[in-house]
């Protein structure tokens, strides 16, 4: 809905606007001749960019097979001391089927999950069926996520709230986020092909290395208000 | 200091104080050229970068072309998706909207995302007035906050002080706005971005409302955009009840399609970098995920003005990553305050006299702050021709008048009528022979003399052209 105070403004600027293009034609649409991607088409090499890039900017990137996801998942949070783990609506319960410390489930009830119990595992010490606070987001170490697509030209993970991946806030505001990427389906080559395997109805973060800032002399210093250690976990055929 | 920019001196006067002060130099050339240098190399990153700069120069012009069907299109999406399209027409109408809103949810205090359209209106002081604290949330924002200072850069506002000067301020200043800056902070920038982290968190944890800007609107979806790189945007786009974000009419881009020239000509052309660290991207409300209210203010203040102008429309195209501030050597020495405006640099010179109008002394002087050495178009990623328009707006500035500008039209005028008049000229040209030996070195008089201060008149021949040739050729 358009508020009825600006109105008068809405049909004020829309007259402006036309008044200022006084009937000119419409400037053609774009040739588009820029390239789709600049990657050759070999799931190696673009996967090997990916991991390349990540690193780039500084996330920390490990390799695993989908077997052994548990025991590296379990051994990161433990490397970091984490005491507890923020765990988003639809994570395959099976991540976090090593890690011995507090698990933290944040109940979305507006968002699908993959048919995970909303109903909070031994371990938890909150309520099932409420999301978590900022405040208890801000007590939790880390968070475990999967994504929707990872852009290898440019280092991006990109999560959109679907299974797995939590409402924004969760990867946000905890100071470690494990991010799962699967190899096999979730990998592309650059921007222009990450477009089509996202839904612009669904709220978007895109993720290129941990949090950073080159305010202070042009000089790029990682880690300010979001997570300062982002791991990327590449989960390979074997 | 002051934290606004009215009442500000002309570009020269105030380019002429800035090249005095030498830290203010130092900071921005040592600045200036890191970022250009490395946007080079994150550009020839990319084989299609003159394609991709033509998509997006494409793009825009045909938005621009069709504004209103796209504005109309945004406003359907946006509350198709759950949000509420407001109108501005002007700065005021846009700051009453807000602060209504503000007043609405009940709450004293908003956290707020970098935004270049929220101070060209002058927001945080609008909210002020109405009781409300406006807290800025990115980094180099909240150093231009607590030193009661003014954003000299669009990326990087605090782009004017140095480590040691921004340490200082959070000493100082943090403990009236929060939390204090921890003891013995050191002017490390990792240090100071820890203080920044810690000031700030307790302001996001408890935020109701937050306000922000976006960098693109897509009118099919109604998606807007916030590009960043600290996370801070994310926090105040994430975290609060509500959120109102206040954007120029001329951020909608048509299609979702459309993000994927951008998203690599901006992050690239801004800081240099592949991808910025963080990209937020919101469709109306989401349940359960983010703000529960979304409001949209789009705003002309001036904008409408611009797209009228042929020439001068082409300003609308800028997607602020600033890199014509990195390349100018104006801006370089000069420093972004003497622009008089939120957008400094080649780009403030023909945004905020379109914007503003050239009444005033200092919008009338900006599109001469600048040597048009062209270094602002080769690096523009959607290619605005800022030499172009920089000289259409001063014949604009020449055509209203004033005192510098009668003089010029006069002698512009005499000399018209020499040139056209053969004999006349053939005339004055042997009496300046004549008289060589009396010529001063200088040309006396206002204005005059001024160009001759650094600069020698050429020297008169014994004799006209037109005379050597009857004699030596005829």
């Amino acid at each position: 809905m358009t508020s009825s105070t600006t109105s008068s403004s809405r049909a004020q600027i829309l007259a402006r606007v036309r008044t200022a293009l006084a009937d000119g034609p419409a400037a053609p649409l774009p040739s588009r001749d820029y390239f789709a991607s600049h990657t050759p088409d070999d799931p190696a090499a673009i996967l090997d960019l990916l991991h390349e890039n990540l690193a780039d900017y500084r996330a920390i990137v490990h390799r695993t097979a989908e077997s052994e996801l548990p025991t590296v998942i379990a051994r990161l949070l433990e490397q970091h001391d984490a005491a507890s783990v923020a765990v988003p609506a639809g994570l395959p319960a099976a991540w976090l089927s090593g890690a011995k410390i507090q698990q933290r489930h944040d109940v979305t009830a507006g968002l699908e999950g993959d048919g995970v119990s909303s109903l909070a595992p031994s371990g938890s010490d909150r309520p099932a069926g409420e999301p978590l606070t900022p405040y208890e987001l801000d007590t939790t170490d880390a968070v475990v996520t999967g994504c929707a697509v990872a852009i290898a030209e440019t280092g991006t993970i990109v999560l959109d709230a679907g299974p797995g991946q939590g409402r924004r806030a969760l990867t946000l505001v905890p100071d470690i986020h494990i991010c799962v990427v699967r190899a096999a389906d979730q990998v592309v080559a650059s921007v222009p092909q990450s477009l089509p395997h996202l839904d612009p109805t669904r709220p978007q973060t895109w993720i290129s290395g941990p949090s950073a800032t080159s305010d202070i002399e042009l000089d790029r210093v990682e880690g300010v208000h979001g997570p300062r250690t982002l791991h990327v976990v590449l989960v390979t055929d074997e | 200091m002051s934290g606004t920019f009215v009442g500000m001196p002309a570009f020269p006067k105030a380019a002429h104080e800035a090249v005095q002060n030498v830290t203010l130099r130092r900071n921005l050339r040592h600045a200036t050229h890191t970022i250009r240098d490395k946007r080079a190399v994150a550009v020839a990153e990319l084989d299609d970068w003159d394609q991709l700069r033509e998509a997006g120069k494409q793009i825009k012009d045909h938005t621009l072309s069709r504004l209103d069907h796209y504005l109309v299109q945004l406003e359907e999406s946006v509350t198709a998706a759950g949000g509420t399209v407001h109108w501005a027409a002007d700065a005021d109408e846009a700051n009453r909207i807000v602060a209504d809103l503000v007043k609405a949810t009940g709450e004293s205090e908003v956290v707020k995302v970098k935004s270049m359209a929220t101070q060209e209106i002058g927001l945080n002081e609008a909210l002020e007035a109405e009781g409300i604290a406006a807290y800025e949330t990115d980094l180099a924002e909240l150093i231009v906050q607590l030193g009661k200072d003014r954003p000299s850069h669009i990326l990087v506002p605090a782009i004017h002080r140095n480590r040691e000067e921004i340490r200082d301020i959070f000493r100082s200043e943090m403990s009236a706005w929060g939390r204090p800056a921890p003891d013995n902070l050191t002017d490390s920038p990792a240090e100071l971005a820890e203080a920044a982290r810690l000031h700030l968190r307790e302001k996001f944890l408890r935020a109701k409302v937050g306000i922000s800007g976006a960098n693109f609107m897509v009118a099919e979806t109604g998606t807007l955009v916030v590009v960043e790189s600290e996370g801070n945007g994310r926090m105040c786009l994430t975290l609060p009840e509500t959120l109102i974000s206040v954007v120029g009419i001329e951020k909608v881009v048509p299609t979702w399609q459309d993000l994927e020239v951008f998203l690599q000509t901006l992050p690239r052309s801004s800081t240099a970098e592949r991808m910025n660290p963080y990209t937020s991207m919101w469709t109306g409300t989401t349940e359960a995920d983010g703000p529960k209210t979304f409001h949209l203010v789009l705003l002309d203040n001036g904008r409408t003005a611009t797209l009228a102008d042929e020439v001068g429309r082409q300003a609308l195209r800028c997607i602020r990553c600033s890199a014509c501030l990195n390349v100018c050597p104006v801006y370089e020495r000069a420093g972004g305050h003497a622009y008089g405006s939120v957008y400094p640099g080649p780009i403030g010179a023909i945004l905020t006299p379109q914007l503003r109008g050239t009444q005033s002394e200092v919008d009338a002087s900006l599109p001469y702050a600048s040597s048009l050495c062209g270094a602002c178009y080769d690096v523009c990623p959607v290619a605005i021709d800022i030499p172009e328009v920089l000289v259409h707006l001063r014949e604009q500035v020449a055509d209203q008048g004033g005192k510098g500008h009668r003089l010029e039209k006069v002698a512009i005028k005499a000399a018209t009528w020499v040139l056209d008049n053969p004999a006349v000229l053939a005339v004055g040209e042997r009496v300046a022979a004549k008289t060589r030996k009396l010529h001063p070195r200088k040309i006396p008089g206002p204005g005059a003399s001024q160009w001759t201060n650094s600069r020698d008149l050429p020297e008169m021949p014994a004799e006209p052209f037109r005379d050597w040739w009857k004699k030596n050729r005829t």
